[in-house]
């Protein structure tokens, strides 16, 4: 079994090593997956499947789907647009900085603007988000100012904005972990009755994880307290098929949204570069939660088209007519065509877009560079909520320390 | 005194009525008509019921914890009177207890998690120092995680692998976690309400091999403070430091070395993180002679911290180099070797007279 063969050859390769079901098996037990089913299954993970929500082709055409629908304005698509256009020039600009050597590193969104302003935008202002660490998009979404994502790459703070203020917690580095808390905030949700159809107030949480993540301990304990305590939980998962190095064939044998079946609630696999189907699959969720029949998976089957972060080099580890391939499903473009064919939107908007997104360029520039760096006080600063005397006394014999090279007129 | 002695272990020389001495010297006080005898089990249960009184917002979560009232009953009908949605049994994983805990103190609650076993906490150990311990900080205070994670702690009842250790150093050297052990019924019954009314994650050790023992409890009391350590024992040859379990077997220690005519001063140090190392600096710099008492395994432990703190505060008053006794270097050992593995009264004895000797 240890064999060279045995690790690089595909299981099972053919059907003849699959044996044939016994005779004895309980019919409790699921039958092992034909070959044709497993290959099947792989398949599903990288293009798709037939079960994907689609409401806007890339062609740029609407399609129609029996469960989810869209009713949007001329004004909705267009302001859909915006804010891929200005998200992705944002995340551009924040590459190029790290590139320049102003960022200490950057985690590009591109590709995935679809499906993080196809979920941001179906939130409620109540609604509680938790992202990971690549959600600039869903931050867009609440109203975070790309400025304020700058001092976590930078290295100036780990993020300025207040998270129950702005209702988007703070991006959370360790993979999976916030699957967990957003879980647990979800649970406190129902605790303070806000879930249910009487309800004005009702109120859901999303939560942002990768395909990567998946495999966590911490993201299948989630789906369970999610699934037992009947929490108000989107778990949203954008598959773009990459965790760094390892494609999905290393987390899963079968599509990630089929494993909600597993814990007992619904999960959708949703074109995730298509920011209307996005929207509509993502509203119907949160509105599940919210009236009290959450959790909810879903899969936002896209593409990372940059690095995973900008430490890493994926021409070492996949093939280019990947990357030709998804950029075909490009989700801005296809808005973009829709939008000129529709007649929903004239030269002078996207016009007046692209403008926009060049001040927004401009302006992020300008402020990275003029960051301050804090002062040495914030090391020891808000460690604790109440005091801890023996830190306090090193705080104070630091800065002590640091105030005699002030007084001497050297720099420290 | 070595001659006379017989090989004696801790629970051996146990006997009621030692606790009330120890509250005799803290600082408990107030109106009678209060005061009942309790075991640190009863005390943890009254205190945890005091506080869901005092606050809705108190949850607890843990496996086990409702009907069956935990393991070891601590929480015993605490969910027949708060309800399920306040006493919650959970699924078996600790990182689903710890993970979703930190949610809810997100939202405004205040989770109380038990753990079973202290062996049990490591699968929670990411959620713990990767996020319960940094969000304070990392959001500069604007999230308050008021998480008490509750921990059986320590050796000495004959358990299987897994439920006997002491991994409270590991807590002490992350940043943003407050870290306590309570020794005996009063403290218990004070420090864990302390500990929940705290705004800072708290890692709460239960030296579950003493939970049984009693103690006179005034609920009427002024409570002494959460970080701070407390002398048990005023004395004036050498200084004896110590919490949780080993508060037992130092009070003893110290007694039958007060019949060898050796009068030693008792310090429970209570709060691990952070440590309130004032009363040993004055201690020692009487005394001119520390031990420092913990079942942990003492390399780079608390035991290793407090004696390199001493050396430094109060290098010109140490007559004898501090000593520690601790658990070995080692795995925890089977049941039938932990009492060769536990410090026990001969062990802080003999260490009391090797510093004598110096």
């Amino acid at each position: 079994m240890s064999s060279p063969e045995y690790w690089t050859k595909p299981w099972p390769s053919s059907s003849a090593d699959i044996p044939p079901p016994s005779e004895s098996a309980p019919a409790a037990v699921a039958a092992r997956p034909t070959a044709e089913q497993v290959i099947a299954g792989l398949r599903a993970t990288s293009e798709g499947g037939p079960d994907l929500v689609q409401l806007l082709t890339p062609e740029g055409e609407r399609v129609a789907h029996p469960h989810f629908d869209l009713d949007i304005t001329p004004e909705g698509l267009r302001d859909l647009y915006r804010d891929m256009v200005l998200v992705r020039r944002a995340d551009r600009e924040c590459n190029a900085l790290q590139r320049q050597g102003q960022l200490g590193i950057w985690v590009p969104l591109l590709g995935q603007e679809a499906a993080q302003i196809g979920a941001g935008r179906a939130m409620r202002p109540t609604d509680m988000a938790f992202p990971s660490y690549r959600e600039h998009g869903v931050a867009w979404c609440r109203g975070i100012d790309p400025t304020e994502l700058l001092g976590i790459f930078r290295g100036t703070d780990h993020g300025t904005w207040d998270p129950l203020e702005k209702r988007f917690h703070p991006y959370t580095i360790v993979i999976g972990n916030q699957v967990l808390n957003a879980t647990g905030y979800a649970m406190g949700q129902r605790l303070d009755g806000k879930v249910g159809d009487d309800h004005q107030d009702d109120e859901a949480t999303i939560v942002f994880f990768g395909d990567g993540a998946t495999s966590q301990g911490d993201v299948n304990e989630a789906f369970v307290w999610g699934a037992v305590y009947d929490a108000p939980v989107v778990f949203f998962c954008q598959n773009n098929q990459w965790a760094i190095s390892e494609p999905m064939e290393r987390q899963s044998r079968i599509p990630l949204y089929q494993r909600a079946n597993g814990f007992g609630f619904p999960g959708i696999r949703v074109d995730g570069n298509d920011v209307l189907a996005t929207l509509a699959v993502t509203r119907w969720a949160l509105e599940e939660c919210r009236s009290g029949n959450g959790p909810v998976l879903i899969e936002a089957f896209t593409y990372r088209m940059d690095a995973h972060t900008t430490s890493d080099d994926p021409t070492r580890y996949r093939l280019s007519d990947e990357l030709e391939a998804w950029k075909l499903k490009d989700p801005i473009e296809r808005v973009r065509v829709h939008l000129v064919r529709g007649q929903f939107a004239d030269a002078d908007f996207f016009a007046h877009v692209d403008a926009e997104s060049d001040a927004l360029a401009e302006r992020l520039r300008a402020y990275c560079v003029d960051m301050p760096t804090p002062p040495a006080e914030r090391i020891f600063s808000n460690v604790y909520a109440e005091s801890s005397p023996p830190l306090d006394r090193q705080r104070d014999e630091f800065l002590t320390y640091l105030a005699d090279f002030d007084h001497s007129g050297g720099a420290h | 005194m070595a001659e006379t002695r017989s090989r004696t272990t801790a629970q051996g020389t146990d006997t009621a009525g030692d606790g009330s001495t120890r509250q005799a010297a803290g600082a408990a006080g107030g109106p009678a008509g209060t005061t009942q005898k309790v075991t640190i089990a009863k005390a943890l249960n009254l205190g945890l019921r005091a506080a869901m009184e005092r606050d809705p917002k108190v949850v607890l979560l843990g496996e086990d914890i409702g009907k069956l009232g935990g393991v070891f009953r601590i929480t015993d009908g605490l969910q027949k009177d708060f309800g399920e949605q306040r006493v919650m049994d959970t699924p078996l994983a600790e990182s689903g207890i710890i993970g979703t805990a930190i949610g809810l103190a997100i939202r405004g609650y205040r989770p109380v998690c038990e753990i079973q076993f202290d062996g049990f906490i490591f699968p929670g150990f990411d959620q713990i120092v990767s996020q319960l311990a940094k969000l304070h900080f990392r959001t500069q205070g604007r999230i308050k995680v008021p998480v008490v994670i509750r921990v059986p702690f320590g050796g000495g009842i004959g358990a299987v692998e897994h439920h006997s250790e002491s991994p409270e150093s590991y807590f002490a050297h992350t940043a943003g976690l407050k870290v306590v052990a309570c020794g005996d019924p009063v403290d218990a019954y004070w420090m864990i309400q302390q500990a929940i009314a705290s705004d800072d994650p708290v890692l709460f050790f239960e030296p579950k091999r003493r939970y049984q023992e009693k103690a006179e409890l005034d609920t009427s009391a002024t409570p002494f403070p959460l970080h701070a350590s407390r002398v048990l024992q005023q004395g004036s040859d050498a200084t004896v430091v110590c919490y949780g379990p080993m508060v037992r077997t130092c009070t003893d220690a110290v007694r039958v070395a007060a019949e060898d005519g050796h009068r030693l001063e008792l310090i429970d140090l209570r709060s691990l993180s952070p440590l309130d190392l004032a009363p040993v600096f004055e201690s020692v710099r009487r005394t001119g002679r520390l031990i420092v008492v913990s079942e942990a395994p003492g390399e780079s432990s608390i035991a290793a911290e407090i004696a390199a703190q001493v050396q430094q505060e109060c290098f010109y008053s140490l007559e004898a180099p501090v000593l520690r006794v601790t658990g070995f270097d080692t795995p925890y050992p089977p049941a039938k070797l932990e009492e060769e593995f536990l410090p026990d009264l001969d062990r802080v004895l003999d260490a009391v007279e090797r510093s004598l000797r110096w």
